[in-house]
């Protein structure tokens, strides 16, 4: 009876990782210290987790005594991971904001190369979407207003080559706008 | 300007990871450009996605070099571009615990905190936080005040949540913020309402009434966040359980409306409350189920998971109720994610009928190979409950069982097997040979040591009843051949109890055994050589003693014995009766459903309970020279709960002596109780001999008190004796807030209900595995014999748990499982009596007209025979 009862508590997330379609990790948070607090238990139960649920998209899996949702979108694999006990709707909400925030800011590639070129746009969104374990917020559009981050995409490049050849190389806060 | 170029040759390379072949070393030294004036951010930006990169990728950075990049990136605060101000923040974060002197910080995340761009202040506060002490709090504290209430919600979130973590290292600063925190909980951002919610409830949870205050608050005015919704159906059905409110309860009331709120997550969150309530009736469950039944056919995949793991878990305890979804289920056994549809399957298997069974195991035996182990074992416990509700079930079981045997898996799953087969042995006498013969096929190709000799030692149990006990014979003296030194032994123990009790077979066992004496380990030919020397005396007793009941004391006690004795040399052989016994296991091999979280945690040998008191009274000065600890009972309570005081008592029965250990709470935030004892007057001639008081008892703080009675040595049949008990202690009245007492007090008392000390206190639980060998080995010489007539007594099953619970004995042979529908049944129970003396107990019962009951009762000694016959009638 103990196991089922929860303690009512705002630490919703144990884990959030991102893995590529290697089950590579690209980025992981863990939130409870008692859960692999080394990293070598960490990559294992990342490698765990991505050997079970990489052939089938199936969004919802049960591991390691953890309920972990998950997504995946062309080359990547989206995880949250709770306890065995924690509302599934409330991981499923995380998820999905992680999502859609990232989905935005990538215009919708969301997939390997175009997120690791923007990889400080996706730490700033995991951080606003959880703190310590805690939900900050679950609802994208808020989560892309804090971070009010600027996408970083490939066609800059021939503006940053610009900027070089006219030696205008600090011009670029502004290069957004010219997209 | 280099490295855009290269930033372009990677680009080239499509594919591949820019942060790839990152060395530290390289990322460090490009640091430096922090110092340059002007700062490009760009690159800053870069550089610091870099490291943050690398400490997620578990690279380790040594304090220096950490420290030296700290201080380096102190200086990009100088720039205003935000992204990188906002990486500053993250860098700051991931680095707290691995560079030193991070408070250098503090000024400037105080100033972005308090300053004009809101994108700042909210990351800068929690970025703060993360680097704060206690001692430093006090200083952000006026700040931190401020956020909470601020009107920019990700502002206030952010201080909420950082006050929260901030709880468990400074509850006593973060508590003063409970005024402000509450005024948050009324913002009408949904965020900051729940964040609000969850600090208020972390920080008021010890104080029930404040709890019970806020949720009535909450649940009259409403919330707008769904997460908050979900945070207060957890904090009130802990609070019914905790109190253990009648579901007439507002409370109830307030979690069954939410089964009518228009989120899934809420509505969710509620039915699944209601499931895990305790003592909830098929009417209560019956709305909570029907939205669980509406979700068992949404689009989402997490929605029906959640609805079918939640059904399942009905299932377990009102299989009835479930019973109207059993459509809804059926359409979720070809779900495309196998663990919903293994959830529906073993659940329908829990709520079907017995004519389903068959058609349902064959679905599930088409995909088991997809499903991760941890639903295998549901699977597995699914099965074994279903053996116990249809017993003649059990050869398709075992069919399906073996065949999960041969697949692969891990050591849980494989256990759970294991202990399942062994459930259906044990509970199904016609299953047995079958079930033994798969076993040891099993143990011919088995990588688990535990498994392997859990399994010897059942076919030693087991094996030599069999009609045909030579043909195990050869899967254990395999396992002497190819296995590891524990199977060995294991397989050496197993070899001798056929032997023992299988005359024809000795002369084969004894030539094994020879084999075995040769071996190249130390334990195995030990064991070997003994068992080889016991059986060739060819004597019943000595086999019932040394082969099939073995040591029945305590590990952990006999260790300290031997190391008491080794310490004080002395002439006396060590006398093994000194030794308290082990405390058989409350649950013993009963099919436990337990929920799909299996544990983790390693199985340890913790010291039993007794053994922590034996520990915690040989402290006591006054208790040494009591002898060993021979039994504690479990807790009695003595007070009515929801008392002033609240206390429980624990019987410890040594040689000649008892020690009751009171274990008394204060529930009183206003008093300080001093010099607590509890004077006992006895009924009979027991003696008391001396109160220990416990010192001080401040409030919720539970403390101990000890009073030791000397057993009468006179009248040995005086087991039972009734005393009285007051409480008598101090009073001294304190401030319920900072609980300094007043400096003088009074004495007052306060009356308890009576304690009884029954045979049972007297008695000491034993396992005799072979209770036949350990009838014959006590022997006839104080056998009685006496007829009694139970006439209250109904069913066979009640006399036998009367019996039981009476005399505190322990059942031997699954005696006290009472077949169906038979007038008659024998009872067998063992035990040791105060003073080490062995105690057996065949009671035949038969039902007619109520019970009657022969009871035989065997001892070493006469009196004890005398006390169980006497305490009986």
């Amino acid at each position: 009876m103990d196991s089922t009862s929860l303690e009512p508590s705002l630490y919703t997330v144990k884990a959030v990782f991102i893995l590529d379609n290697d089950g590579n990790r690209l980025l992981s948070k863990y939130y409870d210290p008692e859960l692999y607090p080394s990293m070598k238990e960490q990559k294992n139960f990342e490698k765990n987790v991505f050997n079970k649920t990489h052939k089938a998209d199936n969004e919802i899996a049960f591991l390691e005594g953890m309920t972990i949702v998950y997504k995946s979108s062309i080359d990547l694999f989206f995880y949250v991971v709770g306890s065995a006990q924690e509302n599934e709707l409330m991981l499923m909400s995380v998820l999905n904001c992680l999502f859609e925030s990232l989905s935005q800011i990538l215009r919708k590639n969301v997939e390997r190369r175009c997120l690791l070129d923007n990889m400080e746009g996706v730490f700033l969104i995991v951080d606003e979407i959880i703190d310590g374990g805690v939900i900050l917020e679950s609802d994208p559009q808020q989560v892309l207003q804090k971070v009010n981050y600027k996408l970083m995409s490939e066609p800059a490049y021939g503006f940053v080559l610009f900027d070089y050849i006219t030696g205008n190389l600090e011009g670029q806060t502004d290069r957004s706008q010219l997209l | 300007m280099i490295k855009k170029f290269d930033k372009k040759d990677e680009e080239s390379g499509s594919g591949s990871n820019p942060f790839q072949h990152l060395e530290k070393s390289a990322v460090l030294q490009e640091a430096r450009i922090f110092n340059e004036t002007p700062i490009n951010p760009r690159r800053c930006l870069h550089i610091l996605t870099k490291i943050i990169y690398l400490l997620n990728q578990g690279e380790h950075f040594g304090t220096t070099e950490a420290t030296e990049a700290f201080f380096a990136m102190t200086r990009l605060f100088q720039s205003n571009d935000q992204t990188l101000r906002r990486m500053c923040y993250l860098t700051i974060k991931e680095m707290a615990n691995i560079s030193e002197d991070v408070i250098i910080v503090t000024s400037s995340l105080t100033k972005d905190m308090t300053g004009k761009e809101d994108v700042y202040r909210g990351p800068a506060i929690r970025a703060l936080c993360r680097i704060t002490d206690t001692t430093m709090l006090q200083a952000i504290e006026r700040y931190m005040k401020q956020a909470i209430v601020d009107k920019v919600p990700s502002v206030s979130s952010s201080a909420l949540v950082s006050s929260l973590h901030m709880v468990k290292m400074s509850y006593d600063v973060v508590k003063r913020w409970v005024n402000e925190a509450q005024e948050a909980a009324s913002s009408d951002n949904i965020m900051v309402q729940y964040h609000a919610l969850g600090l208020l409830y972390h920080l008021r949870k010890n104080d029930r009434l404040a709890v019970t205050k806020m949720l009535n608050k909450f649940t009259k005015s409403g919330l707008k966040s769904p997460f908050a919704y979900c945070m207060l159906i957890r904090i009130a059905s802990k609070l019914l359980d905790e109190t253990e409110g009648g579901h007439d309860s507002p409370l109830f009331d307030f979690i069954e409306s939410c089964l009518r709120n228009k989120n899934e997550m809420v509505v969710y969150e509620a039915a699944s409350a209601i499931v895990h309530m305790p003592n909830c009736t098929a009417r209560e469950l019956a709305p909570a189920v029907s939205v669980l039944q509406l979700f068992c056919s949404s689009p989402k995949a997490a929605l029906r998971y959640a609805a079918v793991r939640t059904l399942n878990k009905v299932a377990m305890k009102h299989p009835s109720a479930v019973t109207a979804c059993n459509l809804d289920l059926e359409n979720l056994i070809t779900d495309s994610n196998r663990s919903i549809a293994t959830l529906a399957i073993t659940t329908l298997l829990k709520t079907g009928s017995e004519s389903s069974v068959d058609r349902l195991m064959k679905q599930i035996s088409s995909f088991v190979s997809e499903i991760s182990d941890e639903f295998k074992v549901v699977v597995v416990q699914a099965i074994s409950a279903l053996c116990q509700k249809y017993p003649r079930k059990h050869s398709v079981m075992m069919n399906f069982l073996s065949n999960m045997l041969r697949d692969d898996g891990g050591f849980d799953y494989k256990r759970a097997i294991v202990d399942c087969i062994i459930s259906i042995i044990e509970e199904n006498p016609e299953s047995k040979e079958t079930g033994l013969a798969h076993l040891c096929e099993f143990i011919e190709d088995c990588e688990h040591t535990v498994l392997a000799t859990k399994i010897l030692h059942l076919l030693g149990k087991e094996g030599p009843r069999t009609p045909q006990p030579s043909k195990y014979i050869r899967f254990i003296f395999n396992r002497v051949v190819l296995e590891s030194e524990a199977v060995r032994a294991a397989a050496v123990s197993a070899l001798a109890k056929f032997g023992a009790q299988n005359d024809d077979l000795l002369p084969s066992v004894l030539v094994l055994m020879q084999r075995c004496m040769m071996d190249s380990d130390d334990e195995v030919r030990d064991r070997a050589t003994f068992y080889m020397n016991v059986l060739q005396q060819k004597q019943k007793a000595l086999n019932a003693a040394y082969i099939f009941n073995g040591l029945s004391v305590s590990i952990p006690g006999l260790e300290k014995s031997l190391h008491q004795y080794t310490l004080d040399p002395s002439e006396k052989p060590f006398d093994m009766k000194s030794v308290p016994l082990a405390t058989t296991p409350i649950t013993e091999q009963k099919t436990e459903i337990a929920p799909i979280a299996t544990s983790k945690l390693p199985e340890k040998l913790a010291p039993s309970r007794q053994d922590i008191y034996q520990e915690q009274l040989a402290a006591i000065p006054e208790f040494q020279g009591l002898g060993p600890l021979f039994k504690s009972s479990d807790p009695v309570q003595l007070t009515e709960a929801e008392t002033e005081y609240v206390v429980r008592c624990i019987k410890h029965t040594f040689a000649r002596h008892m020690v009751f250990q009171f274990d008394c709470t204060n529930t009183l935030n206003d008093q300080l109780l001093q010099k607590v004892l509890v004077q006992m007057e006895p009924s009979e001639s027991y003696e008391v001999i001396h109160y220990i008081p416990a010192p001080s008892l401040p409030y919720s703080q539970p403390g101990s008190c000890y009073t030791l009675v000397r057993l009468p040595d006179d009248d040995p049949t005086a087991v039972s004796c009734t005393f009285s008990c007051t409480m008598k202690y101090l009073v001294r009245d304190c401030d319920p807030n900072t609980g300094e007492p007043d400096d003088d007090g009074y004495d007052d008392e306060y009356v308890l209900e009576d304690l009884e000390v029954t045979v049972a206190d007297h008695i000491q639980k034993v396992l005799k595995p072979n209770f036949g060998a350990a009838w014959e080995e006590v022997g006839d010489e104080n056998e009685k014999e006496e007829t009694f007539a139970l006439a209250s007594v109904r069913t066979l099953d009640e006399a036998v748990g009367n019996i039981i619970s009476f005399l505190g004995m322990q059942p031997c042979e699954r005696s006290d499982k009472v077949p169906e529908n038979k007038n008659s049944h024998v009872l067998f129970l063992a035990g040791v009596f105060r003073g080490g003396h062995d105690v057996l107990v065949r009671a035949r019962l038969a039902l007619a007209d109520g019970v009657t009951m022969q009871v035989t009762v065997r001892s070493s000694e006469e009196t004890v025979v005398d006390v169980i016959l006497a305490s009986v009638g």
